[in-house]
């Protein structure tokens, strides 16, 4: 790519039509300017998926993989209840952890956009949020662990105060579990571009809406909201793409009881099964795609920034 | 780095006469204090502190002291790198110019050798090919004893030929991988939670222990545990347990599943710590564990017991093998190393960690003897029982859990397997963790 972009330049230059050169490079530089990552996306986004796309379609046994062209990967994959019910179940930790986010990030950025009134708190508040990252996200969830145990600090302490009498057992190994450490995990995606669109608000549009006479509730939902949309949908497809791809939080904080597209991806590449992975990978990226696709539908990101 | 083993094998020039000397009497007074010449010619000695090995393979028996000890006695290097199973078994296929030496399970040998990333080993040049534990070359323990189930290590232990990857019936010339460590597995328990005396296999699906189980989560051996679990219920009778059917695949797992949904397990566990975890903390009383593991927990502080049941043992045993690609000098320093690992030093580290040693003659040289009675005799100790890094293991007194060496490796129901059936288990596997 850089070849073809390059090589004109010297012959422009030192042939007759010398004149062309110094027209050529404003014209050149942007597409100059692009190749580096161009060609990083290339090599280490787009040749890898390609791989796994053709991978899929490859036979295996329990000791090799063949170059092949066979649908079995799919059909295996796509008529099998577990593969359904492990869409589901994903879907459903995805809908919960992007609805609580959603509602807990748009709370705390409200808060630090029109609350706070003073620069300076703002950023240092919102600097306050970014501590739980100076330590590993695996980290920050297995602490979860003995926190919500059956002889945990929770349990403990409910038990001593006199509130229950037995442990609460959903409290770990369970979906309670998986999506409390989602939201704690993802929590400040959500945050940082809902406040960053909430931060480019002509606070003159609130002020107008005020003179209007719109209440609270009023200019919350129909001024607010909608400018905040671009925000929301970033954050969004930060939380869900992140959910549904996610398997160590799946696996340890379920206990290894519950099952994600993430898991499912993973035990098949520690049992040498690649091409069965590389086409569940490839059935995943397309239904994230779609999510994807159908947020950007729903709020046109390029016209509202 | 194949510059470099080029170099490696290149003859040595420039070396003055004086350090040749001293290199070669280094060398052969280390190999003689192990007990380990074999008649290689000398000009060996002084390339062969240029080597080096990379061994890969499962953290329970790559330790560091074993490199550092290879150091000392044979004088040339060996890398260490520590692995999960499931990690090991994608190394050993997928990049197979990546080691030298590679510990891997017998189980997986079944997956990993007809790949083509090992080479066969001579069984002439291996010194104490003899003495090694018959289990691994006839199947059997004793003439008498009985054949388990399973990938039993005698039948991938052999190929047909040098250049083979298919599995001989009977002892060949050509050895798959030289057994290192084994053991027999069976469930941990927590002595103080369960309440009663644990005796069978059965006692893991106990309604008195709902919420309370755990499984391991790596479908080969799982598998294993739970067909121990129906065969003991009197639910199905198998034909051969490491090699089920579709059918008997089916109904375990249904039994299994049936377990799960009615809330019997609190978590599966995938890594060491995880089950270490579950236990210390009483989440789970009675799972399916590692010797080690239960070892970890009693060093808690926190009572575990490591439970024989009267059903018998899940066994696994692991062994080196050598790359394919190793030739010269370098696979003669591998068949060095493979010869002082069955010379007794290593073999006694590993008794001492509870596992058990191919050759045990050459062991029980290197142990004490009231060291040998507890561990391989089942014997009350006499003094305090130390590990090998020097730290208080049992007091004395105490008795090792399943007795004697025969007692244990004599009550072997199955070996951990691969099954020909095994891609459609791991779908049924997944199915059941997803239920």
């Amino acid at each position: 790519m850089t070849d073809t972009t390059a090589s004109p330049r010297p012959s422009a230059a030192a042939g007759p039509a010398a004149r062309r050169g110094p027209a050529l490079l404003p014209r050149l530089a942007p597409y100059l300017q692009a190749a580096p990552l161009t060609a990083v996306l290339l090599l280490f986004l787009l040749v890898p998926i390609l791989t796994i796309a053709a991978v899929s379609f490859w036979d295996y046994d329990s000791v090799r993989i063949y170059p092949d062209f066979v649908l079995t990967n799919y059909t295996e994959l796509l008529t099998s209840p577990v593969t359904w019910k492990t869409y589901l179940s994903t879907l459903k930790y995805a809908a919960l952890t992007w609805a609580i986010t959603g509602v807990i990030g748009f709370t705390v950025a409200y808060f630090l956009a029109f609350h706070v009134r003073s620069t300076t708190w703002q950023m240092v508040l919102f600097l306050l949020c970014t501590i739980p990252f100076w330590t590993s996200n695996i980290i920050r969830m297995i602490s979860w662990i003995p926190f919500l145990g059956r002889n945990g600090l929770l349990n403990s302490g409910l038990i001593s105060a006199g509130i229950i009498d037995q442990p609460l057992e959903f409290l770990l190994f369970s979906d309670f579990s998986v999506v409390l450490a989602f939201v704690h995990l993802y929590t400040l995606f959500m945050v940082v571009p809902v406040f960053n669109s909430m931060m480019r608000i002509d606070r003159a549009l609130i002020e107008a809406a005020r003179d209007g006479g719109a209440g609270g509730a009023q200019i919350l939902w129909n001024v607010i909201l909608p400018l905040t949309k671009p925000g929301i949908a970033i954050g969004s497809i930060f939380v869900v793409t992140l959910v549904m791809g996610d398997f160590i939080t799946v696996r340890l904080m379920s206990g290894g009881q519950s099952a994600s597209i993430g898991l499912m991806i993973a035990n098949e590449i520690s049992l040498l099964q690649y091409p069965a992975a590389a086409a569940n990978a490839v059935v995943l990226l397309a239904v994230v795609l779609l999510m994807v696709a159908a947020m950007l539908r729903i709020v046109d990101i390029r016209k509202e920034l | 780095m194949s510059d470099s083993r080029t170099t490696t094998t290149a003859p040595a020039t420039g070396l003055s006469r004086r350090s040749l000397l001293k290199g070669t009497a280094a060398v052969a007074g280390a190999a003689v204090g192990s007990g380990a010449i074999t008649g290689f010619p000398t000009i060996w000695a002084q390339n062969i502190k240029n080597i080096t090995l990379r061994q890969f393979g499962t953290g329970v028996s790559n330790l560091n002291a074993v490199a550092d000890k290879v150091k000392e006695d044979l004088g040339f290097t060996l890398q260490m790198t520590a692995l999960d199973s499931d990690a090991v078994t994608q190394r050993a296929v997928t990049q197979p110019k990546s080691y030298d030496i590679a510990d891997i399970e017998y189980w997986i040998c079944k997956k990993v050798f007809p790949a083509g990333a090992l080479q066969p080993m001579d069984v002439g040049k291996i010194k104490n090919f003899d003495k090694i534990v018959p289990i691994f070359v006839t199947g059997k323990l004793t003439p008498e004893s009985a054949i388990a189930q399973g990938t039993a290590p005698h039948t991938v232990g052999f190929v047909e030929g040098k250049d083979s990857v298919k599995f001989a019936k009977a002892p060949t010339q050509w050895m798959t991988l030289i057994p290192t460590i084994y053991n027999a597995d069976t469930l941990g328990i927590r002595p103080d939670l369960v309440g009663r005396a644990i005796t069978s296999w059965t006692d893991l699906l106990d309604p008195a222990f709902k919420g309370k189980a755990s499984l391991l989560n790596i479908p080969s051996i799982g598998i294993m545990d739970a067909a121990m679990v129906c065969e003991a219920m009197g639910a199905i009778t198998y034909g051969d347990k490491g090699n089920m059917t579709k059918e008997e695949i089916d109904k375990t797992l249904s039994i299994m599943t049936e377990a799960k949904k009615a809330g019997q397990f609190r978590a599966f566990w995938k890594t060491f710590d995880e089950s270490v975890n579950l236990m210390s903390s009483g989440e789970v009383i009675i799972q399916s564990m590692w010797s080690p593991a239960v070892a970890a927990v009693r060093a808690k502080g926190i009572p575990c017991v490591y439970q024989p049941l009267k059903e018998g043992y899940r066994a696994w045993g692991g062994g080196l093998g050598i790359a394919k690609h190793l030739s010269g000098l370098e696979l003669e320093a591998a068949y060095e190393y493979i010869n002082w690992y069955l010379s007794g030093w290593v073999g006694a580290y590993l008794n001492r960690q509870g596992y058990y040693s191919a050759v045990l003659d050459t062991a029980k040289q290197h142990m004490s003897a009231d060291e040998w009675a507890f561990w391989m005799e089942g014997q009350p100790a006499k003094t305090d029982i130390l590990s090998p890094e020097g730290k208080l293991m049992e007091k004395a007194g105490a008795v090792r859990d399943g007795g004697s060496f025969a007692d244990r490796m004599g009550r072997v129901a199955c070996w951990n397997a691969v099954m020909d059936e095994d891609r459609y288990m791991v779908r049924k596997w997944n199915e059941f963790i997803a239920a």
